[in-house]
């Protein structure tokens, strides 16, 4: 029983909200919303959980003084922090000039941006391995890119302004995004669609049932 | 002399004119425009009765050369006397405008009000009653309709089948097969194996199964007795994840191997999440990292750090923008529908293996009427590609 309920329930609103994708009508529709948004209240339960989780971990490693513990202080401080002023301002913490928008504007928003910004880095170090060429295919690799790359600033048709509209690397650029970059990309979303399909069903009629636990 | 007088008369009438019409136009721009007519409407549909369709016949004031008419309000009331709501703008030159905002099996009473920077005039007659109702079946999507059933059957028979027996074969895949070798190496190097699942909520399915193949994975580090380390980026797989590797240990006949802080909830915020990933690669140092499920920019960060660790890496995603970045910096990479095969080709289970071959006849299917498609649109014969249309 402690598997079969969950199995049942799984299967009926799998099937029902396949259904609601056919069939506009409001006896459908409406229940269909209505398990939708209730959705919202599973997440909350699951913050609870996720929150109680991160500061069990880290307090943990804090009182056994594990390596990197003073950085786990300053998470919990964070945290709790940005929690208890978020409560005690309430409704109007979107002030502008609210401690919550100062923490955001301050702090989080510099440290998202420093993450991000370090991409610029990390790809160009990945384009430096990727576009090394070792074999053929490879080779075809650091054309094409070379193509897209310098067909898209305006140096590349500047160069290539005295050859035929479709000789000029704008116009081949644009021919590799439209035609095999294209052509690849849809092979690819197709069969990923029909996993995901296939994964939607198993989980549905019960054949993918490990996120139950194991215990039968 | 007569010709001098004729000129100057003729450009005195020029001048006069001008000054006349300037004045009229002038004294024009600050009267209301005149008011739009014929409003007509439908019943949206394929909807759950919640919007109309409106049209009309724009203000005849539209087509002066100093046109009157800013644009038209869609006033709306439930009687045909007022008072009236406007629900929706349109600017000048726009006829037509869905009302998404009805209650179904409601009369309403709608009317367009033309405005200008001289005032508004309401039309000089109400359409209504107008009625939103709901539909049982949506025409746009039969399409849809006929392949997810023909899915469905097909799965359904070729799971039977691999269960009477008739298993199918699947290809080789290099990036699964892998998964072993990583756990294996990362054994011999006394390192844990770091998974991560992913960078969505559960509602993707590449989450579902990123998931799914976690569970074999604990499976096989419980097997080789090497710990593991799991942080999750959302609540609800954070505790799909916990059961995942409870259930791994537990297949594996090692529950009490089963360690509960292996798996962390950690952040939904992007490069919180990748901030607190590298750190566990840079301190921890695991020997082994497995990235199954969808990601977004964050991909990158993930991978090139991981190579700089010197961990053999896995990574699978149906994210397409990403897999170029997980090709170069991993070892191997589960492209799109592979990283949905994984958890059968891992289990080997035949009713699993069996929605493969389900999913490659539909697959087949769908060549098949790409085909077919392309051959009628040549043909200029339109009504396939018009009944695969979906909205």
């Amino acid at each position: 029983m402690k598997r079969q309920v969950p199995l049942f329930i799984t299967a009926v609103i799998g099937m029902f909200m396949i259904l609601s994708f056919f069939v506009p009508h409001q006896a459908v529709s409406v229940p269909s919303d209505f398990l939708q948004q209730t959705v919202v209240i599973l997440v909350a339960f699951g913050y609870v959980l996720g929150g109680a989780n991160v500061l069990k971990v880290n307090f943990d490693g804090i009182y056994k003084r594990q390596p990197g513990w003073f950085y786990r202080l300053v998470l919990v401080l964070g945290l709790l922090t940005t929690v208890i002023v978020g409560l005690a301002e309430g409704r109007s913490w979107q002030d502008p000039k609210s401690v919550s928008i100062w923490i955001y504007d301050h702090l989080y928003a510099p440290m998202n941006a420093t993450m991000f910004s370090l991409l610029a880095f990390f790809i160009a170090s990945a384009a430096f391995r990727a576009f090394r060429i070792r074999t053929f295919e490879a080779g075809l690799l650091a054309v094409a890119a070379l193509i897209v790359m310098l067909g898209r600033v305006p140096v590349g048709d500047m160069v290539t302004s005295w050859l035929p509209h479709s000789l000029q690397l704008g116009t081949l650029q644009q021919w590799i995004m439209d035609i095999p970059q294209n052509a690849a990309k849809r092979a690819i979303l197709m069969g990923a669609a029909m996993g995901v399909m296939a994964t939607g069903l198993r989980v549905i009629l019960g054949i993918e049932r490990s996120y139950l636990s194991g215990e039968d | 002399m007569p010709r001098r007088r004729h000129a100057a008369f003729a450009s005195g009438l020029a001048v006069s004119a001008a000054f006349l019409l300037l004045t009229i136009s002038a004294a024009s721009a600050q009267l209301p425009p005149a008011p739009a007519s014929g409003l007509t409407w439908s019943d949206l549909p394929n909807d759950a009765g919640r919007a109309v369709s409106l049209a009309w016949h724009p203000s005849p004031d539209e087509s002066l050369a100093t046109s009157p008419v800013t644009g038209y309000y869609v006033e709306r009331s439930t009687s045909p006397g007022g008072p009236w709501t406007v629900v929706d703008s349109t600017a000048r030159g726009v006829v037509s405008r869905d009302d998404q905002s009805v209650r179904r099996d409601t009369d309403y009473f709608y009317r367009i009000t033309a405005y200008g920077p001289g005032g508004r005039t309401p039309a000089l007659s109400v359409t209504g009653p107008v009625r939103a109702t709901s539909q049982w079946i949506n025409q746009t999507r039969w399409s849809v309709l006929v392949f997810v059933v023909l899915f469905f059957g097909l799965v359904l028979y070729y799971m039977a089948s691999a269960q009477g027996g008739r298993k199918p074969f699947v290809r080789r895949i290099a990036g699964i097969d892998a998964i072993e070798e990583a756990i294996g190496r990362a054994t011999e190097m006394g390192r844990p194996v770091l998974y991560v699942p992913g960078i969505q909520d559960i509602d993707q399915m590449e989450t579902v199964a990123g998931l799914v193949i976690l569970e074999n994975v604990a499976k096989i580090t419980a097997r080789y007795e090497t710990p593991i380390k799991v942080p999750v980026s959302y609540p609800i797989p954070f505790t799909i994840a916990e059961e995942m590797v409870k259930s791994g240990y537990l297949h594996a006949g090692k529950p009490e191997q089963y360690d509960p802080t292996s798996v962390n909830f950690v952040s939904p915020e992007q490069f919180a999440f990748v901030a607190a990933i590298t750190g566990i690669m840079l301190r921890d140092k695991p020997g082994a990292h497995i990235f199954m499920g969808s990601f977004y920019a964050e991909s990158l960060l993930l991978a090139e750090t991981g190579f700089s660790t010197g961990a053999i890496q896995v990574a699978g995603t149906a994210q397409v923008a990403q897999l170029p970045f997980f090709v170069v910096a991993c070892d191997y990479t589960l492209i799109g529908e592979e990283l949905y095969a994984a958890s059968a080709y891992l289990s080997g289970e035949p009713k699993l293996v069996g929605s493969l071959k389900g999913a490659d006849m539909l697959k087949l299917c769908i060549i098949a009427a790409i085909a077919v498609g392309c051959v009628l649109e040549t043909l200029r014969m339109h009504g396939f590609t018009q009944w695969m249309n979906t909205q």
